[in-house]
């Protein structure tokens, strides 16, 4: 661990795949920016990777001011051991007071054996993140401007805001698609610092055998309306009803749990906690009960419509608009209202 | 060859199931509704461990760090198949965030001393941070390997794996002993095996044994208690039913490191999500009520 450094600036580590960052990385420097903003520091971008400079200009134009780019063919394929030597190397090195990681099938890899090796704190699949001064309800200490790592908890029934006092860094992973992403800015000015880290042979202990990537088919991230199927649709024909909807609004189409595994329709179009986390201008929930998982992954929609035809479903706890009925008549009157808006 | 497994367990309160029946009045959560389950992910792990034996031989040993009462996902392990169980119980341990799980976990299994393969549920529902597995592993200076869906194979001491990477897969090889975190697609956990339960269900830790004691003699002087308690541990212990419990003291573990000393993330705040049903506009489900939701999402640009 590191000591409070509260001039250390906030840092992202740039998870990059085969030359392309992925998404959450730019949404995580624009966070950054703000956070350092706060506390007037600079955002500094952790790049390893084999052939990646090109995109420390991708992260400048997104919020980073300095990016440590970190150079190996060894650091080509992701492996943990060697990533987390990188990390805590240049932790060591530069004592940033914050590093966030991307909530990631590998920033969750990652990120905890960084912090156990720093023994420092670490927050899983932060939802939000403030900077405020805290004080130690027990020391009666006060803490000036801590991050305040906030995250659903208990299965997402209660929201915990964790704190580190002092094993710094403060360190967090934050789900892909939470925060905003701000629209980058080419003009922005930052740096590129060269770091050699020493990569061992011992330090690579997997093998790569073989590696299947599916191409990404449903964009429901980016989508600005989303109507969203679950159990409560009945059967894989009248998800065609969905469809339908979806086509007349311009919309993606997505799906809970239930709906999946009921084989109605694709894991790919799968909303919620195991699934893709969307925030769309209009999120439509038809049939869809609400459970907690599902929720997770769609409640920071900015206008949620539900239909059930229970009036207890969860989902209505959460919605903008609630409509108790049956969706297989609410669908089709929704449909021509819209083919029949004026325009 | 055989090969020594040990898998790391969880008891954690159902929260996959909260309902609406699980919901107070104000909306909070009654926690009291919801039972305490072998988190999900860890029977995965336990059946890759069972899996492991079945092909190659060698022994299971399930560890738990928790109250008394998580002896009861012990239990289940040894019904299902498990060779030995052990639970790591000490009030000094309470609060402990990952960073210190983790730690009297990997201390515990340095203790065990003999171990190929540590298995670990990918995380535990309770608090889905997926820290521990991989925070294991830094300590105990293993290799990792999370997001396993298959083991592939075991050829003189080096593992082949599946890991899911979200949107595909990879197989690696990797050399034992290693850590490896397990996710639900991995299998269908077995059941418990009816002669198992017939020959396990008795099987205690000794905590359970005292508080069953007690409970059973009412107001006995203290000393026919312990001599009670003696008596039971003594038998369970002749039919090979009691179950191992440690102590911090037992793992030799550096108490700064354990339980609120060893946790650098504090809670400083928790709120409840409050479930209303006072928060949406009621739209009824007829052609004219319809009508006005979409030219409402019109007007407020909702909808282009």
């Amino acid at each position: 661990m590191i000591a409070p450094n509260r001039q250390g600036e906030v840092w992202v580590f740039a998870e990059q795949e085969d030359g392309s960052l992925h998404d959450v990385v730019l949404e995580l420097c624009g966070k950054a920016r703000q956070l350092a903003d706060e506390l007037g520091v600079a955002v500094g971008a952790v790049l390893p990777g084999h052939q990646v400079r090109g995109l420390a200009s991708k992260l400048i134009a997104h919020g980073a001011d300095r990016v440590y780019l970190v150079e190996d063919s060894r650091l080509a394929h992701f492996q943990t051991i060697p990533y987390a030597r990188v990390l805590c190397t240049l932790i060591e090195k530069y004592r940033p007071q914050i590093v966030l990681y991307g909530a990631t099938p590998l920033g969750r890899d990652l990120a905890p054996r960084v912090a156990s090796a720093m023994q420092a704190g670490m927050t899983a699949d932060c939802t939000d993140l403030q900077i405020s001064d805290v004080v130690d309800p027990k020391t009666k200490e006060l803490h000036p401007k801590l991050l305040l790592q906030i995250r659903p908890a208990f299965g997402g029934n209660i929201i915990a805001t964790i704190v580190n006092y002092d094993r710094w860094p403060q360190m967090a992973t934050v789900r892909e698609g939470v925060m905003p992403l701000l629209p980058p800015n080419p003009s922005r000015n930052g740096e590129v610092i060269e770091e050699k880290v020493e990569i061992d042979e011992s330090l690579l202990a997997l093998r790569l055998i073989e590696r299947h990537i599916e191409p990404r088919k449903v964009n429901l991230k980016s989508a600005r309306v989303i109507v969203a199927g679950g159990g409560g649709v009945g059967s894989k024909e009248d998800f065609r009803l969905i469809y339908e909807l979806a086509g007349v609004i311009g919309g993606a189409v997505g799906a809970s749990r239930a709906a999946v595994d009921s084989g109605f329709i694709g894991k790919e179009h799968q909303i919620g906690q195991t699934g893709t986390t969307v925030r769309p201008a209009l999120y439509i929930a038809a049939g869809i009960s609400g459970a907690v998982q599902h929720r997770a992954g769609m409640e920071e929609s900015a206008k949620i419509i539900a239909i059930n035809t229970d009036p207890n479903a969860p989902i209505f706890s959460i919605a903008h608009y609630g409509i108790v009925g049956d969706l297989k008549k609410v669908i089709p009157m929704m449909i021509k209202a819209l083919r029949e808006r004026p325009k | 060859m055989p090969y020594d497994v040990v898998v790391c367990v969880k008891q954690v309160p159902d929260t996959a199931n909260v309902t609406a029946e699980a919901m107070k009045e104000d909306g909070t959560v009654n926690r009291a509704a919801l039972p305490a389950i072998f988190n999900p992910e860890d029977l995965n792990a336990l059946e890759v461990a069972l899996e492991i034996r079945d092909r190659w031989g060698g022994t299971v040993t399930v560890i738990s760090m928790g109250p008394p009462k998580a002896a009861e996902v012990l239990r289940d392990s040894l019904y299902r198949g498990a060779d030995r169980a052990i639970l790591i119980t000490d009030r000094r341990a309470a609060a402990s965030d990952t960073l210190a799980t983790s730690y009297i976990l990997a201390q515990t299994i340095r203790t065990i001393g003999r171990y190929d393969i540590v298995l670990c549920g990918r995380q535990a529902i309770d608090g889905d941070t997926a820290q521990v597995g991989p925070q294991i592993a830094e300590k105990l200076g293993l290799p990792q390997v999370t997001y396993l869906e298959q083991l592939v194979d075991i050829v003189d001491g080096q593992a082949r794996v599946r890991r899911n990477v979200g949107r595909g897969w990879e197989i690696v090889d990797v050399h034992l002993p290693a850590l490896f975190t397990v996710i639900s697609t991995a299998n269908q956990p077995r059941p418990p095996a009816a002669r198992r339960v017939m020959r396990f269900k008795r099987a205690r830790i000794p905590a359970e044994i005292e508080a069953e004691v007690r409970a059973s003699l009412g107001n006995a002087s203290d000393e026919e208690v312990l001599d009670a308690i003696a008596k039971r541990t003594e038998e369970l212990r002749r039919q090979g039913l009691l179950l191992e419990q440690w102590n911090l003291d037992d793992i030799h573990a550096d108490l700064n490191r354990c339980g609120l000393p060893g946790s650098p993330t504090k809670v400083f705040r928790v709120q409840a999500i409050v479930l209303t049903k006072k928060g949406y506009t009621e739209i009824p489900p007829t052609e004219e009520g319809i009508r006005r939701l979409i030219h409402e999402l019109v007007v407020d640009r909702t909808l282009g």
